[in-house]
């Protein structure tokens, strides 16, 4: 009899497509535009991740080679160095990307705790947490960013992640809130709390990953603003100058003038190219992701 | 009264799931409706009934289109059009002059942000071609046909939707139907939702207005109560399917379909003595994973190989006029006893 | 069925239980003094239309709501003073089945693991084998066979009926001594309801466990009450409660007899019959906002006596024996008349002569007033 029951009941694999990372991967790669998307955003990330390590990394400067146009040996020509340009922009990108995810993990991971605990407990602490994204909210951004980055001169790669991500998880936090307070009065809830399931389960295992598709969205905006905002900084030369990227690139054509000089063409419009395409690929992917991972979309 | 008023033949719905993919809702369909005739579509949900109805009068969602097949009408003129060659602007003059819908769920069928009267005057100015319709006159045409759902014009025409009760819209919304006179009207689930007693006061101004307008009805329900008690004709349908038609006396007194004897065997009596119900077991198929042969075999109790093997067209039984010969689609039609007894002394 | 239970206190009793909610247009009595009891193995079925305050009750008992007078208690103890353990006792004891059998379960949650979290967290089981096949056995209770094939299916997956019976096995998981159903069935196909039906009156038969059903068919009440009560409620108060062959069969309160009178019955025959039925003097139900002065049913009632109706609340009182509770000036003036003879032919507009015994026989008075 037990043994029979065993066998009956023994829990099978689950099918990929069932998973959580399944379901992610079929809503990337079912829409042509979420594909795209997907694709564009991959082959960025591994162009600025792998391909520093696949380029010759020596880039002497060269006084004989300052400004030549593109050619067979340097692809995207030189810059005013002489150095050239295309191992620049490849050197260029990890940066940005991985602050700005960094960023945006620690935005995410704030907000949706805050926010779930706001919303789910409400009362005092939810007030308390609201009065608190009044006041961020109300702070400008970028000001914040500016006299945080303007203060602490020397700021390392990181420490510009927790000051993005700590301007970016107010609005965040109120949508999650928002979202936990409405799951919150759905039947299910009801039925776990009637069987006091215990608060911690609720959230987070009732309630949270129904909202995986919105927060998993929200998490790739947040990536998108985030290297918005440091690519800003670095544009404005608030950034110490030392490791390559977008930014610094833009900074450079635009305080020094280069997108005056018709031969510097490719150094000015490369980062940008990258960043704008970079920011299609996130936006698309997140179109595909939020049709993938919404139930109510998905069971159509 | 020769011609039908609607003769549908070999009609097959299917809705698209993906690029290249789609189901089959809804197939086979032969169904002859002369004038005034009221004509039951019953079935578990998912059994195509709500497709077909709104397959009437090509009001199919985005996803859903007429694969096959042909919709004859007998209009107004006198002429006979076939709905699937209409163009879209003949059939925006069909719908609501010569035939109408009453959809299901009447407390989302009104634009909640317009006013009743609103609704009125836009159904009026769009759908009736050649005549202008001052505010007045929608009023008057308003007003009047409230009346005759036994609505107070002066309140309902002003009010909001959210401002009505359930019974209210539901009664509202047939009045919007017959705005314009049609000839056939279909209804999705008229009473589903609504309250006992309000049930009641809608099944008798639905027989009401029968009377008073004469037209045909087609309305799609789950409740074979209200089949029993709207319906002269009763057509079963399962897996896209029908599988028994005929008169209302001859479905509910002798059904030869084990499905609708299941339906009726669990139908729960309010009257009489309790009885113990057996109900059918197992679950409709999913229209994705239709079995083989007869697609009622895994639920049937007389299934034999053959059943599991291939299915029956529509067998005539009984025949009668006016279309309404008793039809069954089962091999084993003889076998089925049916059970039910209506111990009924109080009501003679 | 047991001859035990008549003995022991009841296991759920509400006395005098009211909710008043504060709304715009002030506040607004949705159960306004309800007194009712439930007992181990017993059915109790709470009929009325939508408005009449058969859920809020319903949530009130399962301590949902918290009610704004009266109480609810449970095994002789109200809910109010009960410490935190007793609490927790009583929320395993009793369990709560909604009416949306697609909303109850989590989307993102397979039905062992739904079936498995209150087993886990209240220490049932020891460990995941356990837990899974203490589901498998749950999934067997309530005739989902077999088990396998649903353990480790998602909502999205199952059917109306598959999914409202996950909902009872995961509140069979608390081995409950109470389960109170809200329009539990009301959401599924004929078929479906009646082998749900038929499965729940199975637990209530071999697992000993009460029910307080809610209910808008009296069919249903009828079918899954027939060995217990029947309350009929109308905007927040009972106004007939007694057992239920004797509610269905010789329905008393001119309210319960419109409600039986307007079920459609599978038949044509009878349902020609129906048509000529007699009307309610209008199909709309007043607001709570605004209830009528008297007896709260006068302004539809066909019973409607001026001066008699409108004046003062009928209170719900015993009318003969077998624990028959009626609300309504007619009926009880008729019964001060003649004490001793069954009140059927009471309500004016009946036109069926006296019967002589005929509570004993529901069947021969059936629906009397409505169709004769």
């Amino acid at each position: 009899m037990t043994t029979a029951l065993d066998a009956a009941i023994a829990k099978p694999r689950k099918q990929f497509g069932e998973t959580f990372l399944g379901r992610l991967w079929t809503g990337l790669t079912r829409s042509p535009a979420g594909f795209a998307g997907t694709v564009l955003v991959l082959a960025i990330v591994l162009f600025s991740f792998v391909g520093p390590l696949v380029i010759d990394q020596d880039n002497p400067t060269d006084t004989t080679q300052i400004w030549t146009s593109p050619s067979a040996e340097h692809w995207l020509g030189t810059q005013y160095e002489g150095k050239d340009t295309f191992t620049i922009l490849v050197n260029s990108g990890a940066q940005p990307i991985w602050v700005g995810t960094l960023a945006a993990l620690m935005a995410v991971f704030v907000a949706v705790t805050l926010g779930s605990i706001a919303g789910y407990f409400r009362g005092r602490i939810d007030a308390v947490l609201l009065q608190l994204t009044d006041v961020t909210v109300t702070i400008p951004q970028f000001l914040l960013m500016l006299a945080v980055v303007a203060f602490f001169e020397d700021i390392p790669p990181w420490g510009i992640s927790i000051v993005v991500g700590a301007t970016m998880w107010a609005f965040l936090f109120r949508s999650i809130r928002a979202q936990v307070m409405s799951l919150k009065e759905r039947e299910f809830v009801e039925a776990a709390r009637l069987q006091n399931l215990g608060p911690a389960r609720i959230v987070f295992r009732e309630i949270l990953p129904n909202m995986a598709g919105f927060i998993f969205v929200n998490f790739v905006i947040s990536v998108n603003q985030a290297i918005y905002a440091i690519v800003g900084l670095y544009v404005l030369g608030l950034m110490p100058s030392g490791t390559p990227n977008w930014g610094l690139m833009i900074h450079q054509s635009w305080g020094q003038n280069f997108y005056l000089n018709p031969v510097a063409l490719p150094f000015v419009v490369a980062p940008l190219i990258m960043i704008v395409l970079f920011t299609i690929g996130l936006v698309t992917m997140g179109r595909g992701l939020d049709q993938a991972l919404n139930p109510r979309l998905r069971e159509r | 009264m020769s011609d039908p008023i609607l003769s549908v033949r070999d009609l097959a719905i299917a809705y698209r799931t993906g690029r290249k993919e789609s189901v089959t809702a809804v197939s086979g369909v032969d169904l002859d409706l002369y004038e005034g005739q009221s004509l039951a579509l019953v079935g578990e949900s998912g059994c195509g009934k709500t497709t077909l109805g709104l397959g009437l009068l090509r009001l199919l969602p985005g996803l859903g289109e007429i694969t096959s097949g042909s919709l004859t009408y007998r209009l107004k003129d006198g002429g006979r059009a076939d709905l699937l060659k209409m163009k879209k602007e003949q059939l925006r003059r069909f719908r609501w002059n010569e035939a109408a819908m009453v959809f299901q769920g009447a407390m989302n069928a009104f634009n909640p942000v317009i006013r009743i009267g609103d609704h009125f005057a836009d159904t009026l100015r769009d759908h009736s071609d050649g005549r202008r319709w001052t505010k007045a006159a929608v009023e008057a045409r308003a007003g009047e046909l409230l009346e005759t759902v036994r609505l107070d014009p002066d309140r309902v025409l002003q009010s909001y939707p959210h401002e009505l009760s359930g019974g209210m819209k539901q009664r509202a919304l047939i009045a919007l139907a017959i705005a314009l006179d049609p000839q056939v009207l279909v209804l999705d689930e008229p009473t589903t939702a609504l309250d006992l007693l309000t049930q009641r006061s809608i099944v008798q101004q639905l027989h009401e207005l029968r009377k008073k307008f004469g037209f045909t009805m087609v309305f799609i329900t789950h409740d074979l109560g209200l089949a029993a008690e709207l319906a002269d004709r009763v057509a079963t349908m399962y897996a896209g399917r029908v599988i028994e038609t005929g008169s209302a006396r001859d479905i509910f007194h002798g059904p030869k379909h084990p499905y609708t004897a299941g339906l009726i065997n669990a139908v729960m009596p309010v009257k009489g003595e309790r009885p113990a119900l057996e109900s059918i077991p197992g679950y409709p198929p999913s229209l994705k994973a239709m079995p083989e042969g007869c697609a009622f075999n895994p639920r049937c109790a007389f299934a034999s190989d053959e059943c599991r093997r291939s299915r029956v067209e529509l067998e005539l039984l009984t025949e009668r006029p006016l279309a309404m010969d008793h039809a069954v689609a089962c091999r084993h039609h003889d076998q089925v006893r049916f059970q039910r007894k209506q111990k009924e002394n109080a009501n003679v | 069925m047991s001859d035990r239970t008549a003995a022991a206190a009841p296991l759920l009793k509400l006395r005098g239980l009211e909710q008043v909610f504060d709304t715009k247009k002030g506040p607004v009595a949705a159960v306004g003094g309800v007194d009712l009891e439930v007992r181990a193995g017993k059915v109790l079925c709470l009929v009325g239309e939508s408005g009449c305050g058969k859920t809020t009750t319903a949530r009130a008992a399962a301590g949902i709501t918290r009610p704004t007078a009266g109480a609810v208690e449970f095994r002789g103890k109200p809910l109010a003073d009960m410490t935190a353990g007793e609490r927790t006792a009583y929320r395993r004891a009793v369990q709560y089945i909604h009416q949306d059998p697609y909303a109850a379960l989590n989307p993102t949650r397979t039905v062992a693991s739904t079936l498995t979290a209150g087993l886990k967290r209240h220490g049932l089981v020891k460990n995941r084998a356990e837990a899974r096949a203490k589901a498998a056995e749950l999934l067997r209770l309530v005739d989902l066979t077999p088990p396998e094939s649903y353990l480790d299916s998602y909502p999205h997956q199952l059917s109306g009926g598959q999914r409202q019976r996950v909902n009872v096995a995961r509140s069979l998981a608390m081995d409950p001594e109470l389960l109170i159903c809200d329009e539990s069935t009301s959401m599924l196909d004929v078929s479906i309801r009646v082998s749900l039906l038929n499965t729940l009156g199975r637990l209530r038969d071999d697992l000993d466990v009460g029910f307080l059903f809610i209910t808008h068919d009296l069919a249903v009440a009828k079918y899954f009450a027939w060995d217990g009560e029947i309350a009929v409620m109308y905007l927040g108060k009972v106004v007939e409660h007694g057992p239920t062959p004797e509610v269905i069969g010789n329905p008393q309160h001119p309210y319960t007899k419109a409600l039986i009178g307007a079920v459609c019955e599978p038949d044509p025959d009878l349902a020609r019959a129906n048509q000529a039925a007699e009307q309610l003097r209008s199909a709309e139900i007043p607001s709570l906002t605004d209830l009528p002065a008297g007896c709260a049913f006068h302004p539809r009632c066909p019973a409607y006596e001026p001066g008699l109706c409108d004046a003062a609340e009928p209170a719900l009182e015993r009318t003969g024996a077998g624990g028959r509770r009626v609300a309504c000036h007619v009926v009880a003036r008729g019964r001060r008349t003649d004490d001793r003879t069954l009140t059927l032919d009471a309500v004016p507009g009946s036109r069926r002569p006296a019967p002589t015994g005929a509570a004993d026989d529901p069947n021969q008075t059936t629906g009397a007033a409505w169709s004769a």
